[in-house]
């Protein structure tokens, strides 16, 4: 009894081994799957073109040429296009910070008749494809003279972030004790004083939520800046690459260079902060 | 109203001002301008000319423009989405949610081509695609598989799926994060206790697990048909609707009719199809995972 008793514990021991290892591999696998295409464009980044065209396809190169770098740089506004992505990144993060801060703070703490339907109003943002406003914001940006300019693509893409902006801003600041307030108000500050001096500092890392979802929505946007942007002066990195990859279409070295200063940065974020940008996609999502 | 009422109205307004601005003006009222454009034949500059809902009796109409077949394109999409790509995504959340070796670094993994760019992604896999010196077929080459090396992207017949599994497969990490969030969610004491009274990993996963987190595959679902008939990017950078039209989508069309043929009325009556469509998979969707009274009512 206590032998067949150990044969069937063994048995399935060796039962969830062979599970664990299968489990394993495909799991090793879909990481290669991941990891590769990211791999092989850092590695043909450096390569020439009789590297990347069958003598050594899939290895490490032979002869690093990091000269690949400096064509990608110096063609075609590498520089300009980064920059322009910053500009861009940026000021919408900081029109959806304040935006959906004070929308928040009034829906949520200031008390008066319609908040809820404000907030499904906006709540709305959340499923209206970008898509829906491109003609119009087309026509009135070209009738105000400012289709190519870094504001066409700042207020279209703050807009696009508020809803999510405000989701996650209501999810923090709920959590903050409605005594605070009490006490501000006994101590005579008005509503501006209160959202100022005692709600904004407590919301530090709501803003740095809003911060990577806004960022990488802009970041990464393709179909507006297409559209808006034809001087080269104001493209972002998205459009910029594309314009890039149609001047180089036979020499791939330097497509790859650009293609890895695209992306490179982000990555090396990604590195040290992957709990905090993962949370930021998780927040909207699971709560909405 | 007393005084301070008004006030407190005043103030409500202020706070609720920048965003109620950016939220109308750049959305709400463009979809409303998109709508009233759409009953118009308008070149964008000149006159416009009132011709009610013909700009969608054509568009469901004409061979030309090809909206069913760029509709049905989406719905493909959306159908290979929910049925294949929403599985992996279920099954690495399931194993990696459950807590394992190595389980943070797979989830950054997995998690990573969701932040690069589509158009990176997209001239990656246009390198893999290439029918000269692409990955794809030096591979075939190599393995002796000659016969099966192609023209991926330039031919009617695998266009389609090349397009479509790039967009697949950068997704897959972005539903598994949702839902790995939900398996988290699942108290380790529930699971206990089920081992407890005997059941084995795959019967915790479909009895108490699933059930559970049923909120978030209702959202993923909803991304995941609302994203493939809304899907642009990947296919812009990689054939923009071609060849002859095989991967047409309605945003690729859309872009068409207002940029390439200058038909704003037209590429309105797209845009509003879309609004349309995109709300009502949303609500049929979320109508399809309500919870049904299976004991009937008392």
């Amino acid at each position: 009894m206590a032998k067949s008793e150990s044969i069937r514990r063994e048995h399935a021991v060796e039962k969830t081994g062979v599970r664990k290892v299968v489990i394993y591999v495909i799991l090793i696998i879909w990481a290669i799957v991941n990891l590769f295409p990211v791999y092989w464009m850092f590695t043909f980044s450096l390569k020439s073109n009789e590297e990347i065209f069958g003598k050594n396809l899939i290895g490490l190169p032979w002869e690093w040429r990091w000269h690949n770098y400096v064509s990608a740089w110096h063609t075609g506004n590498m520089p300009r296009y980064f920059i322009n992505s910053v500009i861009v990144s940026v000021s919408a993060i900081a029109l959806v910070i304040i935006a959906s801060m004070m929308a928040t703070y009034a829906i949520t703490r200031l008390v008066w008749k319609g908040s809820e339907q404000v907030n499904a109003f906006f709540m709305l943002g959340l499923t209206i494809p970008i898509h829906a406003s491109i003609v119009p914001v087309f026509i009135t940006l070209r009738n105000m003279g400012i289709l190519n300019s870094h504001f066409s693509l700042i207020f279209p893409y703050a807009a696009f972030s508020l809803a999510m902006g405000i989701l996650i801003c209501t999810g923090f600041m709920v959590e903050i004790p409605k005594e605070l307030d009490e006490a501000a108000r006994i101590d005579g500050c008005g509503p501006w004083k209160t959202f100022g001096v005692v709600i904004m500092p407590l919301m530090k890392p709501a803003l740095a939520t809003i911060s990577i979802y806004t960022f990488l929505q802009c970041w990464n946007e393709l179909m507006f800046a297409n559209v808006f942007i034809s001087d080269s002066k104001y493209k972002t990195l998205p459009v910029g690459i594309q314009a890039l990859s149609g001047q180089y279409t036979t020499e791939w070295g330097p497509i790859g260079a650009a293609l890895v200063i695209a992306t490179f940065p982000m990555l090396i974020v990604y590195i040290f902060m992957s709990k905090r940008i993962q949370e930021s996609f998780v927040v909207g999502a699971v709560k909405g | 109203m007393k005084k301070k009422d008004v006030i407190n109205y005043i103030n409500v307004f202020l706070f609720l001002l920048p965003a109620l601005a950016l939220f109308v003006g750049i959305l709400i009222a463009p979809i409303m301008k998109s709508l009233y454009y759409s009953f118009f034949k308008w070149n964008g500059m000149g006159a416009m000319e009132f011709i009610g809902l013909k700009n969608y009796t054509e568009l469901f109409t004409s061979k030309a423009i090809g909206f069913w077949k760029a509709l049905g394109n989406a719905c493909f999409l959306a159908a290979l989405s929910v049925f294949i790509q929403l599985p992996i995504s279920l099954g690495f959340a399931l194993v990696l949610g459950r807590g394992i070796k190595g389980e943070r670094p797979f989830l950054s993994i997995y998690f990573m081509p969701v932040l690069i760019s589509t158009v990176v992604i997209g001239q990656l896999w246009l390198k893999i695609y290439n029918p000269d010196y692409g990955l794809l077929n030096s591979a075939l080459w190599k393995l002796g598989l000659d016969s099966l090396a192609h023209t991926w992207l330039g031919d009617t017949k695998t266009a389609l799926l090349a397009v479509f599994i790039p967009t697949l497969w950068q997704y897959v990490g972005y539903h598994m994060l949702l839902m790995y969030a939900g398996v988290k969610g699942v108290s380790p004491d529930i699971r206990e206790a089920a081992r407890i009274d005997g059941a084995n990993e795959s019967q915790v996963n479909r009895y108490i697990v699933i059930p559970v987190i049923k909120p978030i595959l209702k959202v993923s679902v909803i991304f995941a048909v609302t994203g493939s008939l809304k899907s642009f990017d990947l296919i812009y950078v990689l054939t923009n609707g071609g060849p002859l039209h095989a991967t047409e989508v309605p945003s690729t069309v859309m872009i068409e009719m207002l940029f390439q043929r200058n038909r704003y009325g037209m590429g309105s009556a797209i845009a509003v199809m879309m609004i349309i469509l995109c709300f009502a998979f949303a609500l049929l969707i979320s109508w399809a995972f309500k919870e049904r009274d299976i004991y009937g009512k008392k």
